[in-house]
Formats: C-alpha cells, structure tokens, sequence
C-alpha cells in the first residue's frame, strides 16, 4: 500500500504520538458527496480507489478481495477495486450496482460519507435519493466515450435537486494516453450543456480511478492539467452547513420535552441561521413571539447554535408550540400556504394519481395531499417539455398541489429542509415521491368561503333527521344499485328527505368528461364525494351506488364528512356470483376484451377493511339488505 | 460553540439525535436495543442527549445469551440506573431449556438465543421499532441498508423493496405487525466511535482496556475464562488457565468473542492499536463466514438485526 501523498502525513503520528493525531482528526469536517455515472464509467472503482487509498480498508479485506478479484474480477489478475463497494450477492453477480451505497472516507481534514449510485436509467430514484443528501456531485465520464445522455441525465439530477458544487471526473484517462486535446474536448462539450440547463459553474478534471491519477496529488501523466486533484478539491469545497448559516434563522420542532411542570423545551434540528439566547423568535403557523431563554443540552447551556446542531431551546414566555411547528427569526417568518406548484420524483411502481389523497411530509409536518395532473413532464435525457396526464417510475413532472391545512414552508431553492417532501402512500404506506416546492399558489386565498347565514344543523333540523352519506360500494352487478333504490324508498315512505346518486347516471352528466382509467376513476370519486357533501350541508341523507374500487378515494370521502356522517356499505357479492348475473352484459365484454380496465377483469377492487355495515348477498335477498341499512340508519336518530 | 463549520462528529451527533427523535414522535412504542458494546454505549449517550433533561422515552431491552462477560453484565446494569430508563432482559426460554450453548451448539447459539430471542421478544412487548448500533462501515451488506430498515410482520429484510430515504425526511408509517429497526448510527466509522467515546467521557466496559486476565486457547484462539466452574462443565474438562495482558476489540459471548494478546490501558492507546492493527473489526466474530461472502445479507433477511 503506498501512502506517500501529503494527505496522509500524520499517519506517520498514530505510532509516534497519537494523542497529536486524535487532535488532528477531532477538528475534522464533513462532506458528503455522490458519485454518478453510466454502468462502465469505473464508479466503483473509482469509490474502492478512495478507500484503498485513504486506508478504509483492512488487510484481510484486502486479502478477500484479492481472491475475488481472480474467482469473478474483470480486471485479469490486478486488484478489481469495484469488487469492494459492490455490497449485495445477487448484484455481485450481475457485475452492476443496483442501490444506493454509503462509503467512509477519510483524510486529515474531512470525513467523506459517499453516496454511490447506479447509473441505470430505471434507477433515477436512487440518484435522486443519493443526491438529496449530498453538498457536491462527481460527475464520472469515460474519457473514450464523452459526454453521454446520461452524462447529461445525472446533471440534469444533480441541479434539479439542488447540489451547488459539480465536478466532471474525465475517468479513464489512461486509455486515451492523457490526451489533453480529448479532455478539452470533453470539457467544452459539457459547458455547452450546463449553461442550457444552468449549472453555474463546475470543475473539470483528468483521472484514472484504475491507475490513480490526479485522484490523491498531481498526476506525472498530465503535465498540462493544473487544477486540483479530486481529494485536494473534495478537502476545501465550502459545505452547505457553512452556507446555511447565513441564512435566517428556522428550526422545524421535532419534539415536546416536558420531564416536569417546570420545564417546557422545544427539540429540533436547525434548518437554517443561528439562534442565542435573548433572540426574538416567531412560531409558526400562529406567529406568536416570544425570546429565546436557554439553549440547553446535556453538556450545558449553549450560547450559540447553528444551522446543522440538534439543540432544545426554551422561552421566555409560555406560548403553545408543538411538533410540526417551526421557530423562525421574529423579523423575518416564512409563510406557511395550502396551494403549491412542485417539482415531483415519481419513485413507485404504482403510477401518481391525480386527486388521490397522499401524506405529504415537509420537515416535521404530515398532511394530506392531493396533486393535480402534471402540467408537463421532463424528458431526463433531452430536457424536454412532454404533456402528462400522469407520472410513473422515475418521472419528473411540473405539478400544482394542495393540502388539507396551510403548512409553513420555504421554496426549495431557499430552505431544502422547508422546501423538500415526501409523499407516501396511505394504503401501502410506501414513499411514493419525492417533490421541491416552487412557490405558493394565490387562488387559495383570493376565493373566500362564504359564510352562510342558516347553518347545516338548522337545515337538518327543518327536515327532522341526521344527515348521513350511505356509501354502497362493491363489483359491477353486486347489487348496489337495486338495494340502493329499495332503501331511497323505504326512506320516502318514512318522510326522510333522501337523495340517490347513481354512478351511471352521474356519469351522463356531471362526470361525463371522465373514462374508467384509475386516475379518472380517481377524480370521478372525489366529485361524487363533494356533492354528496353539499348535500349533506343541506341536510339530505344520501344514498350512493358506485363500485368506488379504492380504498384510498373511500378513505378521502370518509374524511370529507363529519364524524360519524359516512357509513360504508360493502356489497360483497363474490367475483364468480356478479359475473354469473352479468346483468348489463358487462362482464362478458370484458371477457372478450372489449371493454378495458373493468373491476374484478382486469381492474383491481380493494374491498372495505372495516365497512360499517357488510350485505352478503349469497344469504341475503335485496329486500332484506335495505331492511338492515334502514334500520342502522333510524338507530343514529336514537 | 463559534460560527463556523461542526466538526464531522458534531455533525454525526446532531443527526443520531434528529434521528432518535423522529421516532420517538412517530412510533407507538420504540425500544433502543442494548448489546452493551461500544457502539451501544455511544447510541445510549446520544439517546440521553437528545432528550435531555427527560430520560429517554423508552425502555432498554437486551436480548441475552446468559454467555456474556461479567463486566458486561455490571455496567449494562449500571447504565440503566444512570440513564433513568427502564431495562428489559429476555431470555429465548426453549434455548435455556435445551442448555444451548456455544460450544456444542455451534451457529445454533446465535440463531436460537439472538436472532429467535429478538423476534420473540419484539413480538412479546409488541415494540413497533427497535434503535440498533449497526453502522454501515462494518460490512458490507450494511452500506445499502436504509436507517429505517422495515422488517416484514415475520421480521424479514428484503433489501430489494427498501424505501427511498432523502434529505434526513424518514417515513415511519407501516401496517400492523410491520416494524421498523432503526439505525441512529449507521453514518459512523469505528474511528468515529472511538473519538467520540474520548471527547464525552462515555462510560464502556473495561474489558476493552488491557489487563492481565485469566485466559486459555481453544481451537487455535485465545480466550478469556470469565466463567471458569461453567466452562468446566461444558467442556468437560478444566482448560489450561493462563494470566495473559489482553483486551478484546469487540464483546459478545465470552467462548465466541476472541481476545488479544495487548498493553493498551488507555483510551488513546486503544485507538492507536486499533488504528494500527491490520485485521478488520468484525473478523473476531464467527457470524460474517457463514454462506460464502453473503454471510451477513442472508442472516438478515432470515431475521438476525
């Protein structure tokens, strides 16, 4: 192991003196770094290259990967560095890396936490994760191949998601002899793409990650290069933590510690500026203000915190604060809103829908939220402008979102940590997406509720009921329809104002612009739900009959509605049972593959985990059905 | 604390602390597992930190062989009297009742006592996540795990279907039955550990530190006789006892965790040695060889933290 370059002097001090080194490496700072570039580009080896260099790794890992590179090395009989950072068995095999990676790294100045990630197409989600962590990209291209599209594709990641510091690593400069004029070549091709999509600045360098060149010192083979060598840049670079500092001071609130009446503190991680005691602060969203008390920790009280320090601060005066809060500089709050535009990383399988209901997560705050069809799309590797109706798996669209209560935010470009979420899903609970606020929309603002003067209660005490939404949900030709209709009139007969909304006859009207793919059915749903809720303001109970096959919609129409206003209905009929009815025919066109995305076919029904009231139609007649929803009906009005 | 950068420990410590407290907030009833190594020490003090002056909200549990060292034992005692928490202890009963033990029971002792003892336990208490002291430097299988790492309601991995984690965002939500283990250092290297134990007085076992201790060989390694009435018993015959200077680099069952041969008393002399020492940290420990180089990655999946 060679270990002549200047970064690693002081190892000459853990045998002499190591108590001078400990000193050394406590002062240390942190950067962290991804690396990105196509399968064959040396990633990996460049990565390996690192830890062998910096002396990460130990003599009987050194000796494991001696033997491995012969058994399964693509480099002959010389040190396979890629067969070091290739973690999982089944990617082994397949020689490619499929995830994301963390490696340490080491000099005297910094620790390095890179993020290593593969340069597949269908993993731009890894890249995007990898990235959102990172304070500077190493952009690897292949001295023989130039600037590929996705030379372009992880550039294009790498400043979407925000990353100040670029550099393009010219990888395997060996095999074109150092060549200066293909080097020039490279870097000026690349300049024409960042000012197109604009990256501000980068730094440029020849390297081999297979022989070491211009990785750890100046390399003998390029006389004619003079900028820094890869450590040498990745040891001075200024980190984000730095520049957050500047910024105003937030810090979302993670946690209430009360151990005792006397002590009300408020934990959190600061996003941005410091914070001493005597500072005028601002709650948000309430904008209450009070002063900074103590800063306290375990070690003692601090005078000082910065951007970067998880801290407990208390106040000066008794003000409510809670998580999902955030403490801002008194003078200058971020906003808080409900309507947004965003950029958003598709990352699931699952295709986005439209109107769907999703958690959002920004900072410590969860809400519901639910996205607009894109207003275009990006094409990762030509940066164009696609229409979109939706997105699916590694996509980036332009959307408008809203949320079901105003949350305190910053554009991303400001505050990443304001300005940043993720959107799960509620079913499966997934991490669906990843998104970067742009801006808070106005309309919210600008379109009042008006106030009504004969409030809902007054409405449904005129007609002497509960307003309540019976929601029937089940397959086509379970039965919904005609229970649905028996109970509307029993009802009547009872002089219960009731209304049946029908999701055939709803779409000849109302929804008639919608078709049956899951995003329109989406938004079909969401529709019936509002008026069915404006009807329920005016006091009617309302019966509905639509396949409804998500649970998520049913879930968002639940709670649209006050407590206790929404009963499910599950019509269970089985699959086999509804077809052998087929009583529109439906079924056996779809069969016959005229008819396309039909529940139960080819279209996936979700059936209700805890419906209010269940209906087996196998042991139940239609008659007797809307005898048992009547009567839980009448039981509300006690 | 100037304006200025942190230091890479600062850094490390303030996210383990957003970390421990993300979870406290959005799990129902986290546990911190405690193996009383040092990187549990150091995830227990950073534990204290962050909710200082509360206690942490949320009790230690240690999966236990009845295998340990003494010294374990005391300070794992020790500490949760100190940190104010509550410790549980669980003992896999059908490992105690069928006497498994490392000598005759070979990988079975860690599959029945650890990796059954640990699903038995979080399914006993119903914890819906678990803190862990893994960091992603000791192995390789590590480095691509998440610090939310989902296990399935029968606590398997599936390192395929991992949830992407961005900016320091983690989405706690699982079914029921799902759980969560958690790893609040997974960012740390075994340098970092060390560092970090010196500049904050956190209290370890001093078996780590070198002593002159009973000892004797077994199959080619050296071992410290902790228990000498017990290992006669099991192994049938009394070992040759030998008053050596060593320490151990890693603790877990005494017949398993082979010491060295060492006269470092100190903490910086600790960290010397283990700087220049040239075998990797987790080499004393038998678990990683199992099934080829997938050792650690085919545990996982099957359960083991």
């Amino acid at each position: 192991m060679t270990n002549a370059d200047p970064i690693y002097k002081t190892d000459a001090l853990i045998a002499e003196d190591i108590d001078a080194y400990l000193e050394v490496h406590q002062h240390k700072t942190l950067l962290r770094f991804i690396t990105c570039g196509s399968v064959d580009d040396g990633k990996s080896t460049l990565i390996g290259r690192l830890l062998y260099d910096s002396k990460m790794i130990f003599e009987d890992q050194l000796a494991a990967l001696e033997a491995d590179s012969k058994k399964v090395g693509t480099q002959g009989q010389e040190i396979d560095f890629a067969l070091l950072v290739d973690g999982l068995a089944a990617e082994r095999e397949q020689g490619i890396t499929i995830d994301v990676a963390y490696r340490f790294v080491g000099t005297e100045k910094r620790k390095f936490i890179v993020a290593d990630t593969p340069g597949h197409e269908q993993y731009t989600r890894n890249m995007v994760t990898g990235a959102s962590t990172a304070d500077l990209a190493v952009i690897l291209t292949d001295a023989r191949k130039g600037v590929l599209v996705q030379t372009r594709r992880h550039s294009y990641l790498a400043h979407l998601i925000g990353i100040r510091h670029i550099v393009l690593a010219v990888n395997k400069m060996d095999l074109v002899d150092y060549s200066q004029a293909r080097f020039d070549e490279i870097v000026a091709d690349y300049k024409a793409f960042a000012d197109s999509i604009g990256i501000e600045s980068f730094v440029a360098m020849p390297i081999s990650g297979f022989k070491g060149d211009n990785i750890t010192g100046p390399s003998p083979n390029t006389p004619w290069y003079q900028g820094p060598a890869l450590i040498e840049h990745l040891e001075t670079v200024e980190l984000d933590q730095v520049s957050d500092q500047a910024k105003p001071f937030r810090m979302p609130v993670q946690w209430v510690n009360r151990p005792n009446l006397d002590f009300r503190g408020f934990s959190g991680l600061i996003a941005g500026g410091t914070v001493k005691p005597g500072d005028k602060i601002r709650v948000l969203p309430s904008g209450k203000t009070s002063t900074v008390a103590r800063i306290v920790t375990l070690d003692g009280d601090l005078d000082q915190a910065v951007a970067g320090q998880s801290v407990t601060l208390t106040f000066a005066d008794e003000i409510d604060c809670s998580r999902g809060d955030v403490i801002a500089v008194a003078d200058s709050p971020p906003q808080a809103a409900d309507q947004f535009e965003a950029t958003i990383v598709w990352m699931a399988d699952e295709e986005m829908l439209p109107g769907r209901s999703y958690w959002l997560k920004l900072a410590t705050q969860t809400v519901s939220a639910q996205i607009q069809a894109p207003k275009y799309q990006v094409n990762v590797n030509t940066m164009e402008h696609l229409a979109a109706k939706t997105l699916d798996l590694n996509a980036i669209g332009i959307a408008n979102l809203s949320t079901d209560r105003p949350i305190v935010f910053e554009p991303y470009g400001d505050n990443h940590t304001l300005g940043g979420f993720i959107l799960i899903d509620k079913i499966s609970n997934a991490t669906v997406a990843a998104g970067m606020l742009h801006f808070a929309l106005r309309r919210a603002e600008n379109v009042h509720w008006q106030a009504l003067d004969v409030g809902r209660e007054k409405r449904a005490g005129l007609k002497n009921q509960k307003p309540a939404v019976v929601w029937l949900t089940g397959l086509s030709g379970a039965g919904k329809s005609t229970i649905a209709n028996l109970v509307d009139r029993k009802l009547a007969r009872m002089n219960r104002h009731s209304f049946l909304l029908d999701g055939d006859n709803v779409r000849h009207g109302l929804n008639k612009d919608l078709g049956f793919t899951e995003a329109d059915r989406v938004e079909n749903i969401r529709r019936v739900g509002e008026v069915a809720k404006l009807m329920t303001d005016a006091g009617l109970i309302v019966l509905t009959a639509f396949i409804s096959p998500f649970r998520a919609e049913r879930a968002l129409v639940r709670q649209m509605m006050a407590e206790g206003e929404f009963i499910e209905v599950h019509i269970d009929t089985p699959l086999a049972e509804a077809e052998k009815r087929d009583v529109k025919g439906l079924y056996a066109k779809a069969r016959a593959g005229q008819l396309k995305n039909f529940t139960g076919i080819d279209s996936p029904y979700e059936p209700p985990e805890n419906p209010e009231i269940r209906v087996d139609t196998t042991n139940m007649t239609a008659e007797q059905a809307a005898d048992l929803i009547v009567e839980r009906l009448l039981e509300r009005e006690g | 604390m100037t304006t200025g950068s942190l230091t890479h420990l600062e850094r490390l410590e303030a996210e383990s602390i957003h970390i421990l407290r993300e979870v406290v907030t959005e799990a129902e009833k986290p546990v911190m597992l405690y193996s009383v190594g040092k990187d549990s020490a150091v995830m227990l003090h950073l534990a204290r930190k962050a909710f200082y002056p509360s206690p942490p909200p949320f009790p230690l549990l240690h999966v236990d062989t009845t295998w340990k060292f003494k010294a374990m034992y005391e300070l794992r005692d020790r500490m949760a009297k100190e940190s104010g928490m509550e410790l549980l202890v669980y003992h896999n009963p059908e490992a105690q009742e069928r006497g498994i033990n490392p000598f005759d029971h070979g990988a079975l002792h860690t599959d029945m006592w650890k990796t059954e003892g640990l699903k038995q336990a979080l399914n006993l208490y119903g914890f819906d996540a678990a803190f862990g002291g893994a960091r992603r430097d000791e192995e390789k299988s590590r480095a691509k795990e998440r610090i939310f790492s989902f296990r399935t309601a029968s606590h398997g991995w599936d390192p395929k279907n991992q949830r992407p984690e961005l900016w320091n965002l983690y989405n706690a939500r699982k079914a029921k039955g799902e759980s969560i283990r958690v790893f609040p250092i997974s960012n740390w290297t075994e340098l970092d550990i060390w560092q970090y134990i010196q500049l904050n007085d956190v209290p370890i076992v001093p078996l780590y530190f070198a002593a002159t201790r009973p000892t004797y060989v077994h199959d080619g390694q050296l071992f410290m006789a902790d228990d000498v009435e017990r290992l006669e018993k099991t192994l049938g015959h009394k070992p040759e006892i030998t008053e050596r200077s060593i320490r151990f680099r890693t603790l877990g069952c005494f017949p398993l965790t082979g010491a060295v041969e060492s006269e470092a008393k100190t903490l910086s002399e600790v960290i010397q040695e283990t700087l220049l020492t040239t075998t990797s940290e987790r080499q004393g420990r038998v678990i990683d060889k199992d099934a080829g180089g997938a050792g650690m990655e085919v545990k996982k999946q099957q359960g083991y933290f």
